[in-house]
């Protein structure tokens, strides 16, 4: 097992990446509709809650609520909260000894090509809801270019933390085989902890401690945060690195457990 | 490819009881499969008792940061929250997976159900049944005891029938929804994902009080994709509360002809998927 992954191959695998889902065109519009949906839903729920709240509700007014949604919606796609279960199934098939015999990082493989695609799904899957939202309720992000920059790094990184906890997650796969369950536990935490039902500034104390304790808010809740320029300055810069040391953590858990499993890894059949 | 589809009923008594038999098998078959991996079964049955659990924080946070939600209190939308719940999680385990259609449709494999002396959908309905999922029901059943332990209602015999037919025909209502999706299949088969707003979407729709959406909304997902007769509009019979501008309580009472309505839906749409299917060529 390889621990290095050259540039030039990094580079065409993010490339392959990004071909690989665009071509499933139909796919993202129809993704795109689905979040655009479940948008509209959740804006209003929304709504709801700020209408008995009386206006404002932990720091947030209409205006930035309907800001939380849409944006939450429109990067669902990008950095991934559903299931995946690519590698997991390479283990189970047994193909997984093919990419363990490449000289190159399989670790770093798959995220190069989750990152090729993020990047597509970017435009197709997160334009749509964040043009409805925009003229339903109003998406409100501000012009300033430090906001942005922020917003573009805090997203990249989101998209990065995912794919490593998505990672380890399929590791498992080395030990139980079958992960399905495994799959539901993550799916319900990260949905829960990384703000895209509710914003994480909505939990009651204990339980935003419980969040901030994982890496779920890296993923969406924080990316969101810069994007809509919540925060600021030190605050950003605190957020940025927070996201880096979870990336960090997560991505050296996963190649320990993938080089402990790929040792208790047997392929049958031969 | 049609008559695959009727075979089974036209057959005489004898044969009849043996298709009976072939379901059986089939299903246990399925159902022993899955027992295979005990570990993975376990924690399946954890999962689905945290997505109970998930969906239920988020109502419970939104309630520590307010008093009322659409006009109702947190006892009363956690009832109506049981209610979708209960019958979108038991129409899951039952019908869930027959969005896996585009799958088969793509592999060409769905040529073998069609081979086979038996309905399709119901190959397709027992290729997955998912035990697993009861943990969800559970859940949702737990908050429902509790919710109605905190409200003082007076229970009429129609209360009472409200709350005992709504499981089962609220069950049955998203029961159809998935038979929809999965016959829209045949038609969409790559954009398969759009289909879950209204199956997916319909469940979230119906976990809250319908009064909080537009009207747009709120009339689609009554009387295009029903979801609110799974919850929403039984729960206002129940508590006696007059429904919003547009949705009478009274509806409530009607959820098992909704249900019929969209299972005729379901399976014309199922019969006219099947005729449309091609095959992949292989």
């Amino acid at each position: 097992m390889s621990l290095a992954l050259p540039w030039p191959v990094a580079w065409q695998l993010i490339r392959g990446g990004f071909r690989r889902h665009s071509a499933y065109r139909a796919a993202a519009l129809a993704g795109a509709l689905t979040n655009t949906v479940f948008g509209a839903i959740k804006a209003s729920i929304t709504l709801g809650a700020l209408a008995s709240a009386g206006g404002r509700l932990a720091g947030y007014d209409a205006k930035s609520a309907m800001t939380y949604v849409w944006l939450t919606q429109a990067l669902i796609a990008p950095v991934s909260l559903f299931v995946w279960n690519e590698v997991s199934d390479r283990v189970r098939s047994g193909d997984i000894a093919v990419d363990l015999s490449r000289p190159v990082n399989v670790q770093l493989s798959y995220l190069c090509a989750d990152l090729g695609r993020a990047a597509f799904e970017f435009l197709p899957r997160g334009l749509p809801p964040l043009l409805v939202g925009w003229a339903s309720t109003g998406v409100h992000i501000p012009a300033r270019p430090l906001v942005w920059a922020a917003g573009a790094a805090g997203l990249v990184l989101g998209v990065l933390v995912s794919f490593a906890c998505r990672f380890l997650m399929n590791v498992t796969a080395f030990w139980l085989m079958e992960i399905r369950g495994v799959q539901t536990l993550y799916l319900v935490a990260s949905n829960i902890f990384c703000g895209l039902l509710i914003p994480v500034h909505w939990f009651p104390g204990w339980l935003r401690t419980v969040a901030n304790a994982t890496p779920f808010p890296s993923i969406l809740q924080t990316p969101v945060d810069l994007i809509s320029g919540r925060y600021s300055g030190a605050a950003a810069a605190h957020a940025l690195l927070t996201q880096s040391l979870w990336l960090l953590a997560m991505l050296t858990a996963g190649q320990v457990a993938l080089a402990r499993g790929s040792r208790v890894l047997v392929v049958q059949g031969g | 490819m049609a008559e695959t589809d009727s075979g089974a009923r036209a057959a005489p008594p004898a044969q009849r009881l043996a298709a009976h038999r072939v379901w059986v098998t089939l299903l246990t078959s399925r159902l022993r499969a899955q027992m295979t991996y005990r570990t993975s079964f376990a924690v399946d049955l954890l999962g689905n008792l945290g997505i109970a659990l998930l969906e239920f924080t988020e109502l419970w946070v939104i309630f520590a940061n307010v008093k009322a939600l659409g006009g109702l209190s947190f006892a009363q939308t956690a009832v109506v929250f049981a209610f979708a719940n209960i019958a979108f999680s038991l129409a899951d385990l039952v019908v869930g997976h027959v969005d896996t259609l585009p799958r088969y449709i793509r592999a060409g494999t769905l040529d073998a159900f069609l081979l086979r002396p038996a309905s399709v959908l119901g190959q397709l309905i027992t290729s997955d049944v998912s035990p697993k999922r009861i943990t969800r029901t559970l859940g949702a059943v737990a908050v429902l005891v509790v919710a109605v332990a905190h409200l003082d209602i007076e229970w009429t015999p129609v209360r009472v029938w409200a709350l005992i037919t709504v499981p089962v025909f609220g069950t049955a209502i998203f029961a159809a929804l998935f038979v929809t999706a999965a016959a829209l299949q045949f038609w969409l088969v790559d954009g398969a994902e759009v289909t879950n707003a209204f199956t997916y979407g319909g469940a979230y729709v119906a976990s809250y009080p319908a009064s909080l959406y537009q009207r747009v909304v709120r009339t689609f997902f009554t009387f295009v994709a029903p979801a609110t007769f799974t919850a929403y509009l039984p729960a206002l019979v129940i508590f006696g509360l007059p429904g919003p501008v547009g949705l009478p309580a009274w509806l409530g009472l009607l959820t098992p002809v909704m249900a019929a309505v969209a299972w005729a839906g379901a399976v014309g749409l199922w019969r006219l998927g099947i005729r449309h299917y091609t095959g992949a060529g292989s």
